[in-house]
C-alpha cells in the first residue's frame, strides 16, 4: 500500500492539507489566510531542519542563517539589479546550499556541543555581517522594494496567491522529505543518527553524507527565507539571528524531530500558539501586553516537552486509541533510551 | 603598553563573568547532562533583583544575598516543574524545555520590571584606580574578587561536603552513582540550585558596571556557552579557563575591529574547535568530572 515506497496513508494526508489549503481563502478571512502563508513558510525550514536534526542527529543552532542567506540574496537580487523572483528564488536556493556545503565541509567533522556551538557562531557571525555591510544590505534598517513573485495571471488576490505559491512549494518540499526518509537516503541518514561509528563500519561515507543532508536541510531554509523576502517585500537583520534558529528547532521538536510531519505540525502550532496568544490575551486581561505572551509560550513549550518529550506528531493515533509500536512514534534509539536506567538516572527519578 | 594593560583588565573582568555563567552551565551539563539554556536568565535576575532590592532600601550585602537566593530557587523551580517530569527524554526535549523556562522567565521579568534600564551602585564609590597604566574601574576588583571568592566556595564545596561528593559521583558516572544510593533527583536538584546562585552571583557584580536589563541573560548565556564548550565542557577549571579566554579575545579584538568584535571571536572559536575538538582547555570530549 504505496507509491514511490512512501505509505498510501501519507500521501492521503499530503492530498488532504491541499485540499484544506486550497479551499482555505473560501473559508476565512486575509488575516487568516496570512498566519496560514506564515505556517508554510516555517513549515518548509521546519521539515528541512528535521531531515538534518531528527534524522542525521546533527543539531543546528544557526539555520535562521541560511533562512536569511536565501532571503537576502533573491531580496537584493531582485530588488538592486531587476531580475525577476523566478530567477532569484533558484539562485539563492542553489547559492544558500552551496555555502552550506562549502561550510559544512569543515563544520560537520565536529559533533554534538561543537556543532551545536560553531553552528551557532555562524548564525551570529551572519547577523553581524547583515548589520555591517550596510552598503549592500541596507545594514539594521534594512531595504525594501522587493518585488513579489509575479503571478498576476492567477485569478486571485495577492494574499490567495501568495497563499497557493507557499503551499505548492511547501508540500512539494514535503513530500520530497518523505520520498528520501523513505528510500536508500533515509536509511543512511537514519543509521548515521543512530551511531556514526556503526554507519561507518557498514561502510557508509558519513562525513560526505552529512555535507549533503546539511546542504539540502539549508537549502530548504533558504528557500523558505526567499518565499518570505518575496512576500513581506521588505528585509532587515532582525528576524534571521538567533531566536530564529531557536523558534525553527522548537517546532521541529514540538512536532516530532524524528518525523517529516512534525516538521510541519510543530511549525503549525507554534505560529497558532502565538497568534492565539497575541489576540486572546488582551482581549480577557484588558491591558496586558507582550510580558503575559513571553510567559505563556514559554510554559506552554515547557508543558508540551515535559508531557511528550518525542513531539506531538503521532499522538493523533495514541488518542485515537491505536497504539502504534514505540519505535514508529521515536526512533528506535529514543525509545530504548527512555527505558534505560542510564538515561533515567540522568535527569531525576 | 598601556592599552595593552587595559584591554587585559576589560578582558579579565568581562571574562569572569563568562567564567561565572560558564561554571553553571558545566555544572548543570555534567551531573544531569542537560544544556541549560536558562542559564543565563539566573544572571539577569541576580542584576535584576539586587538592584530592586537596593531600590526599596536593603542595605546591598542583603540585596544580594537575597538576589542569588531568589536566583537559585528560581534554578530548582526550573528543576521540579520542567526538567524533572521529562526525564528519560531525549537531549535535544531537554534543551527545548530550558528554552521554554528562559522564555517564561524573560516574560515575567517584562512583566515585573518593564524594559527600562535599572541602575545598581558601584559597591564601593571612587575615581577608577591607576595600576601599571591602566585606569581600572573600582567594581572590576569586586568582579574578579567575587569570581575568585565563588571558585574557592565550589571547589571547598565539592570536595568536602557528602553532597559536593555525591555531584561529583554523578557526574562521572550516573549510574553507578544510582548504583551506590545517590538519588539523581537529589543531586540534580542541587546541581540547579547552585548553578541559579553562580549565575546570580555573576550577575550582582554586573549591574553596577552595566544596567541591568530584563533581555540582558540571551547574550551573556551564549558567551558563556561558549566558554564552557571551549573549556571542553567537563570540568570547572576548563569553564573558567574558557570563559576568561573569550573576555580577552573580545578585549584585545575590540581595537581591531569593535563592529566585527562579536563576529571575529567567534571565528577564532570555530577555528580553535576545528584545530582541537577535544576543547581547548579540556582533557577530552564528553562529561567529565566536577
Amino acid at each position: 500500500m504505496s507509491w514511490l515506497g512512501v505509505p498510501r496513508r501519507d500521501w492521503v494526508i499530503l492530498a488532504a492539507v491541499a485540499v484544506v489549503v486550497g479551499a482555505a481563502p473560501l473559508a476565512v478571512s486575509r488575516y487568516y489566510l496570512s498566519i496560514l502563508v506564515t505556517v508554510g513558510v516555517y513549515g518548509m525550514a521546519t521539515v528541512g531542519l528535521c531531515l538534518l536534526a531528527g534524522y542525521a542527529r546533527q543539531i543546528s543552532l544557526g539555520h535562521a542563517a541560511f533562512y536569511g542567506l536565501g532571503a537576502y540574496a533573491s531580496g537584493l537580487l531582485a530588488a538592486r539589479w531587476d531580475w525577476s523572483p523566478w530567477i532569484t528564488i533558484p539562485v539563492g536556493v542553489l547559492g544558500s546550499g552551496l555555502v552550506a556545503w562549502l561550510l559544512g565541509r569543515p563544520v560537520l567533522r565536529l559533533s554534538g556541543h561543537y556543532l551545536a556551538m560553531a553552528t551557532l557562531g555562524l548564525g551570529i557571525v551572519f547577523q553581524v555581517a547583515l548589520n555591517e555591510l550596510t552598503e549592500l544590505t541596507g545594514g539594521p534598517s534594512g531595504f525594501s522594494g522587493i518585488p513579489s513573485v509575479p503571478l498576476a495571471w492567477l485569478p486571485f488576490n495577492s494574499e490567495v496567491r501568495s497563499l497557493y505559491l507557499v503551499w505548492a512549494l511547501c508540500l512539494a518540499l514535503l513530500g520530497l522529505a518523505l520520498w528520501l526518509v523513505n528510500t536508500r537516503i533515509g536509511r543512511v541518514l537514519r543509521a548515521i543518527g543512530e551511531s556514526e561509528l556503526a554507519a561507518e563500519l557498514l561502510g557508509l561515507d558519513t562525513a560526505a553524507w552529512k555535507v549533503r543532508v546539511f546542504a539540502l536541510s539549508a537549502a530548504y531554509a533558504a528557500l523558505a527565507g526567499a518565499l518570505y523576502a518575496h512576500y513581506v517585500t521588505f528585509l532587515s537583520p532582525a528576524p534571521f539571528g538567533f531566536m530564529f534558529s531557536l523558534e525553527l528547532l522548537v517546532m521541529a521538536t514540538i512536532g516530532g524531530l524524528a518525523s517529516v510531519w512534525g516538521g510541519l505540525l510543530g511549525a503549525g502550532i507554534v505560529v497558532v500558539l502565538t497568534e492565539t496568544l497575541r489576540s486572546a490575551l488582551p482581549k480577557s486581561l484588558p491591558g496586558s501586553s507582550g510580558e503575559l505572551e513571553l510567559i505563556l509560550f514559554g510554559l506552554a513549550l515547557v508543558a508540551i516537552m515535559a508531557l511528550r518529550p518525542s513531539g506531538l506528531a503521532g499522538l493523533g493515533r495514541v488518542l485515537l486509541g491505536r497504539w502504534a509500536p514505540r519505535a514508529a512514534l521515536a526512533t528506535p534509539t529514543e525509545a530504548v533510551e527512555a527505558e534505560s536506567v542510564g538515561e533515567a538516572a540522568r535527569v531525576g527519578s | 603598553m598601556s592599552d595593552a594593560a587595559q584591554y587585559l583588565v576589560t578582558g579579565l573582568t568581562l571574562g569572569s563573568i563568562y567564567a561565572l555563567v560558564a561554571l553553571g552551565f558545566v555544572t548543570v551539563f555534567s551531573v544531569t547532562g542537560v544544556i541549560n539554556f536558562a542559564q543565563g536568565e539566573f544572571v539577569m535576575l541576580g542584576a535584576m533583583l539586587a538592584a530592586q532590592f537596593v531600590q526599596v532600601g536593603a542595605p546591598l550585602p542583603l540585596a544580594a544575598l537575597l538576589a542569588v537566593a531568589g536566583a537559585a530557587l528560581v534554578g530548582a523551580l526550573v528543576f521540579e516543574v520542567g526538567l524533572r517530569p521529562a526525564r528519560g527524554a531525549s537531549e535535544l526535549a531537554m534543551i527545548i524545555i530550558t528554552i521554554g523556562a528562559s522564555t517564561a522567565i524573560r516574560g515575567a521579568a517584562l512583566l515585573a520590571w518593564g524594559t527600562d534600564p535599572r541602575p545598581l551602585a558601584a559597591f564601593t564609590p571612587g575615581p577608577p584606580i591607576e595600576l601599571a597604566g591602566a585606569a581600572v574601574v573600582r567594581q572590576s576588583l569586586w568582579v574578579l574578587g567575587a569570581t575568585a571568592a565563588v571558585l574557592v566556595a565550589l571547589h571547598l564545596f565539592f570536595s568536602t561536603t557528602a553532597m559536593g561528593r555525591a555531584l561529583r559521583a554523578c557526574a562521572v558516572n550516573a549510574v553507578a552513582a544510582r548504583l551506590v544510593g545517590i538519588s539523581p533527583r537529589h543531586t540534580g536538584l542541587a546541581a540547579f540550585v547552585l548553578s541559579g546562585a553562580v549565575g546570580a552571583v555573576a550577575g550582582v557584580v554586573l549591574a553596577p558596571l552595566s544596567y541591568a536589563t530584563y533581555d540582558m541573560g540571551l547574550m551573556l548565556g551564549l558567551k558563556g556557552f561558549v566558554g564552557a564548550v571551549l573549556g571542553g565542557m567537563a570540568n570547572p577549571s576548563g569553564a573558567v579557563a574558557g570563559g576568561l579566554a573569550l573576555g580577552l579575545l573580545e578585549a584585545f579584538g575590540t581595537p581591531i575591529s569593535s563592529a566585527y568584535k562579536d563576529a571575529a571571536a567567534f571565528i577564532v572559536l570555530i577555528l580553535a574547535m576545528l584545530l582541537r575538538p577535544g576543547g581547548l582547555f579540556g582533557r577530552g570530549l564528553g562529561r567529565g568530572s566536577l
